[in-house]
């Protein structure tokens, strides 16, 4: 085992019981390790089996195989928990606690002094903003607001690792903002963090590498850099103004692998292609047939597309398209 | 220890903030004053009346909060999904689970003593002096609420609210019979029925063995060894079936 791997993975696999139909597998042979200080964004559906790679982590569920460690420490460890702070998916409180008595009882669960505690929910409430309203009932938050209080009890024990299920769920722009900025702070700070999120764009923006989980396996592992520098597969897209654009002469040579989309907007043809050569004889054709090139752009294949092809969604039909 | 103790006043603070809680308490307190009405309507001694069924209300009302607080107990915080981010602290599933049970425990303590007030304001009011003796049967009273709540947190920790409900409410009438069922088997030719009531007497809790009410109510004496060896008893049995408890919760998933 790699003691450099904050989070380190190992054959994990999991099955419920599916009443009389027997079992069913959420989780299989799952193995990844994340680094340490490092941001790992976790993108599945709903039912990729996330939030069920959390609880595993966490002890919530026990693995039927396979272990999980936090810096060589069983996860089973009750103390390698001292190092993790968790934010579940759409958190719920006890709701007739003040944000501040809240706080103050999730750190009372960590060797603290009372004096130590007083500080830290102090310190957290004004980190999230919250705090003009530390003595306000947990009942009266808004979802925003109940989110905040949600990355602050996991900031509680100061943790090496954070566990975000989701954590931009249910936010608006600005609170999805202050989210990735803590996210991006607890990093410079050298915290590692890994969450699961169905915003592709969020995953872009803030990590270091991304897994995609699909049917309770990893099939894809990306390193953010080596996505934005890729050269495979980069989208060319051809802008054209004019009458009228007719493709169908090249069909026949168009690479059947490659993917062509032709926007028609008034006068204005948009046209994408992965391929290099299918490009050029578009750019050939418009040409030929008159019309003005208004644009090229080169386009790095977005992280939403790896997702889709990894995930095995990417099955468009290939042609040409006209809109 | 500092974490179960945070566990228990958490829960505390909760359950006293719960409906059902002051429902009951109500249900409570109506039963100690109906035991006024009652006391005027019978032949004999009102007082004996009073204190009778005043006991009796606070059995009935303690037991029934225990059920119903405890037999939520775990459900609740999965169903609110409170659990997860309690139990992805450094806190032992043991540990959890005795917090819960104390803070259920310091709140039926707190609804005992309030209808035990009412009681001896009653009683007061009837005979212009402190009963005290009552308290050597609301003591043992509320013992026994403990080993019943012990039962509801046992059940919850594997089962629906309603099954562990039905499966408390079960133990607690069985085991104010087994020591009448098992002198029954005795006359008795049918040998599984004897087994069975061998069984249910020896596996279950013999909750008579608290019940003082009759005595106290008729100044009959009652030995103080007897009574700390039916502490000694109900303390034991409300331990093992917490350390069943915490046995099966660490072993289930939180799904």
């Amino acid at each position: 085992m790699s003691d450099s791997a904050a989070i380190e993975i190992k054959g994990v696999t999991k099955s419920f019981s599916n009443g009389w139909l027997g079992k069913k597998q959420v989780i299989s042979n799952l193995d990844f390790q994340i680094r340490d200080n490092e941001v790992f964004g976790y993108l599945g559906g709903n039912g990729a089996g996330k939030t069920t790679t959390f609880k595993l982590m966490l002890d919530l569920i026990r693995p039927d195989k396979g272990e999980i460690r936090f810096w060589g420490r069983s996860a089973k460890d009750r103390q390698a928990r001292a190092l993790v702070g968790y934010l579940p998916e759409q958190p719920y409180f006890y709701s007739y606690l003040t944000g501040a008595e809240a706080l103050g009882f999730y750190a009372s669960l960590f060797d603290m002094t009372g004096q130590e505690r007083k500080k830290r929910v102090h310190a957290l409430l004004d980190l999230v903003g919250l705090a003009h309203a530390r003595n306000t009932q947990l009942r009266k938050y808004s979802r925003g607001m109940l989110q905040r209080i949600g990355i602050a009890q996991a900031l509680v024990n100061d943790p090496k690792l954070l566990i975000l299920d989701e954590p931009m769920s249910g936010l608006d722009p600005m609170g999805r903002k202050s989210m990735r900025d803590i996210i991006l702070s607890c990093r410079d700070q050298g915290k590692t963090i890994i969450f699961s999120s169905h915003i592709i764009s969020d995953v872009e923006m803030i990590c270091d590498r991304a897994g995609i989980l699909a049917n309770g396996e990893i099939t894809q592992i990306i390193a953010m850099d080596d996505a934005v520098s890729s050269n495979d597969d980069t989208i060319r897209e051809i802008t054209c103004h004019g009458g009228t654009l007719d493709l169908s002469g090249i069909e026949g040579q168009i690479d059947g692998q490659k993917n062509v989309k032709h926007l028609v907007r008034g006068n204005r043809h948009i046209i994408s292609t992965a391929d290099k050569k299918t490009a050029d004889m578009i750019m050939e054709t418009i040409r030929t047939q008159g019309l003005e090139l208004v644009s090229f752009s080169q386009a790095r294949k977005s992280m939403e597309e790896i997702y889709l092809k990894s995930t095995g969604q990417d099955t468009k039909p290939v042609a040409v398209e006209q809109e | 220890m500092n974490k179960v103790l945070a566990i228990g006043l958490n829960t505390f603070k909760e359950s006293i903030r719960d409906r059902i809680f002051y429902s009951l308490l109500f249900f409570a307190v109506i039963l100690v004053f109906f035991s006024i009405v009652l006391g005027k309507l019978t032949i004999g001694d009102p007082m004996k009346i009073i204190k009778d069924f005043g006991l009796g209300a606070i059995s009935i009302g303690g037991t029934l909060i225990a059920i119903f607080v405890g037999i939520g107990m775990v459900y609740k915080e999965m169903e609110k999904r409170t659990i997860y981010i309690i139990l992805s602290k450094p806190l032992a599933r043991w540990q959890f689970l005795l917090g819960k049970y104390l803070g259920l425990s310091l709140t039926i303590l707190v609804e005992v003593a309030v209808m035990t007030i009412l009681l001896f304001s009653l009683c007061v009011a009837y005979e212009q002096a402190l009963p005290w003796i009552l308290l050597t049967a609301i003591g043992p009273i509320y013992i026994e609420i403990l080993i019943i709540l012990a039962f509801a947190v046992f059940f919850s920790a594997f089962s629906s609210p309603f099954l562990s409900g039905m499966f408390t409410l079960a133990i607690f009438i069985i085991g104010h019979f087994t020591q009448d069922l098992r002198l029954l088997a005795k006359g008795s030719q049918d040998t599984v029925f004897k087994a069975l009531a061998d069984g249910a007497y020896y596996i279950l809790p013999n909750l008579e063995r608290l019940n003082y009410k009759t005595r106290v109510v008729h100044d009959l004496a009652i030995p103080v060894q007897e009574l700390g060896l039916s502490f000694v008893y109900a303390l034991c049995y409300a331990a093992l079936i917490l350390t069943a408890a915490v046995f099966v919760f660490e072993r289930r998933d939180i799904p």
